[in-house]
């Protein structure tokens, strides 16, 4: 099966400046890829090269088998949907009638048209300019844009800036139904809360090269982030954290109480076994290392490296 | 193709939205009607005058005017899309930078077509209606020649406006651009010209002069409208120089569509080599 994008040695200079160093990313069809990374990282120069909209100093870009600069690449930007970041439109016009210009241009119908509105919401303002719509509006129908036709490709750049909860969490909703349907999606964000859960695999970005790529439990084993279990209970005297002195363990006091204890992702359940047993513990939480600390493990180890 | 009327449509509608459109007939049917009217308070008398004074001031004034406007209704059509945000959004359509260009031009040159045809049209019927002349067929071909000259001058600088567009990287630098072409079609190069007939006593030889003209969008409008009248001799200005040696109609017809065409395929390869 061709892959969705293929990117080999990629490579891309702005006179001395390089965007990007040698980036190799593979993604089938059908996978949720987020590609983190912080400003300046490469994501949007990424995005652009697999658009098509600049050209590569180095290196092969295969989108569904083919360059995306080749002649007659305009014909397979039907399967291709793009929200790019701050997303901006005809302010004089009203959000349908914005939509529906879209429309045209990728020979998509009139109907998809009412049912991308009715999606994200858009409904009851379809009819007013998008000078008055909100930036969350805003976003919602640049989504909407990239959603038209029959997408095979979504890239989406920071699709959840300005949604409030509701929205975001339809979104994802939204990205969880297009990826059953086989669509292949670039979520490139740096506001990670959340996006966990959706993503197949996750890119992370640093210097315009490839710091990690795998899914979530394949970063976690390769940064081997320790677990953060929080207890709660009477930890009155400064001396508790003595009573969690096993190798490879780091207790610390918050208070009197709470108490922090970091242990390897192997001990996870002698750890829990041993606060369930001591007597001053009466509650426990605890999350396996976040995208987020993941994501600042490898930036941070990039940063050692250079 | 489809695509290319797919924008252009859009730019059309986007001209009645704002008002562009009606802005521009309601502009060309007062003067032409002011024109008819006035003309001729000079010599003393209100009331329609001869058609050949009313077409000669028409044309004069046009001149100035019709690039003017053209230049202000598209200079930002390719640098204006991108500052606003949505060019980078539309190159990853299904359409491409010609495609864009063309529409653009269309859509800009079918708003300036329509407002000049009826503008200067409803001018026409009224003068044939409250003026007493005879000739409506000699009216009615004068007014379609010069709607049809004035039309392509429009083009013309909607062709320059979309160049000037490709090139600039901001919306002010394109709208100073507009407004250096303007200067340098409109006023510049007839004086230039004028210095260069004076500088050598009169020594240039006619011919070459007459070609000197058609360099100019602007003084090819004059040529078409202005030689062929009798009372064109005070306000033809330079363009009189060549009337003794008259092009034809069609030759300047034909030298007006070089002129959108020349510019509009600069502005072409300009937009393909655009970073974006």
């Amino acid at each position: 099966m061709t892959a969705a994008i293929e990117l080999t040695g990629v490579c891309k200079r702005y006179g001395k400046l390089g965007a990007l160093n040698g980036l190799d990313l593979r993604i089938e069809p059908g996978e949720v890829l987020g590609l983190l990374g912080h400003n300046g990282a490469g994501k949007t120069t990424t995005m652009k090269i697999v658009l098509g909209l600049i050209a590569v100093s180095e290196g092969s870009v295969r989108v569904f088998g083919h360059d995306p600069r080749a002649r007659g690449a305009g014909g397979r930007r039907h399967w291709v949907g793009y929200l790019p970041e701050s997303v901006t439109f005809y302010e004089q016009l009203s959000g349908r009638e914005v939509l529906s210009y879209f429309a045209r241009l990728k020979r998509a119908s009139r109907t998809q048209v009412e049912l991308l509105l009715e999606r994200v919401g858009l409904s009851a303002a379809a009819d007013r300019r998008v000078k008055t719509y909100s930036k969350g509006m805003r976003q919602r129908l640049g989504l909407a844009q990239a959603l038209l036709g029959r997408p095979r490709l979504l890239l989406l750049d920071e699709p959840t800036v300005g949604l409030d909860p509701l929205a975001t969490q339809q979104f994802y909703q939204m990205i969880d139904e297009l990826r059953e349907d086989g669509v292949s999606i670039i979520l490139c964000s740096h506001v990670l809360p959340g996006v966990e859960r959706h993503i197949d695999r996750a890119a992370i970005l640093g210097g315009g090269r490839l710091l990690a790529l795998g899914s979530l439990e394949t970063l976690r084993e390769q940064a081997g982030l320790p677990l953060l279990i929080q207890a709660r209970g009477d930890f009155q005297q400064t001396d508790c954290v003595a009573s969690f002195a096993e190798p490879g363990y780091q207790a610390r006091r918050i208070d009197a109480h709470r108490l922090e204890l970091a242990v390897p992702a192997t001990a996870k359940l002698s750890a829990l076994r041993q606060l369930l047993d001591h007597p001053k513990v009466n509650d426990l939480t605890f999350e396996p290392p976040s995208l987020e600390s993941l994501y600042t493990y490898f930036d941070g180890l990039a940063r050692v490296d250079s | 193709m489809n695509t290319v009327f797919i924008v252009a449509e859009k730019e059309f509608r986007d001209g009645l939205r704002n008002r562009w459109a009606l802005a521009i007939t309601l502009i060309f049917a007062l003067l032409a009607l002011g024109i008819a009217y006035f003309g001729a308070a000079a010599s003393g008398a209100v009331g329609f005058t001869s058609l050949d004074t009313t077409l000669v001031s028409l044309s004069s004034l046009a001149v100035f005017l019709i690039p003017l406007i053209a230049l202000m209704l598209a200079y930002d059509s390719i640098v204006g899309e991108e500052e606003q945000g949505t060019l980078l959004l539309l190159l990853t359509y299904p359409l491409n930078r010609l495609q864009l260009l063309l529409g653009k031009f269309l859509g800009h040159g079918a708003i300036l077509a329509v407002s000049t045809s009826v503008g200067f049209g409803l001018a026409a019927v009224v003068i044939l209606l409250f003026s007493d002349t005879a000739a409506v067929g000699a009216l009615v071909a004068a007014f379609s020649y010069f709607i049809v000259t004035a039309v392509l001058l429009g083009w013309v600088f909607i062709a320059f406006a979309l160049l000037l567009s490709s090139l600039a990287g901001e919306k002010s630098r394109a709208a100073g651009l507009a407004l250096v072409v303007w200067f340098v079609f409109v006023l510049v190069f007839d004086l230039a010209l004028l210095g260069l007939l004076v500088g050598t006593g009169g020594g240039v030889n006619a011919d070459l002069f007459r070609y000197l003209l058609l360099l100019n969008p602007t003084d090819v409008f004059r040529l078409a409208n202005l030689t062929g009248f009798e009372a064109t001799q005070a306000s033809a200005g330079l363009t009189s120089i060549a009337a003794e040696h008259r092009f034809g109609p069609g030759t300047l017809l034909f030298v007006l569509m070089a002129w959108v065409i020349v510019p509009l395929a600069l502005a072409g390869w300009h937009f393909s080599q655009r970073r974006t």
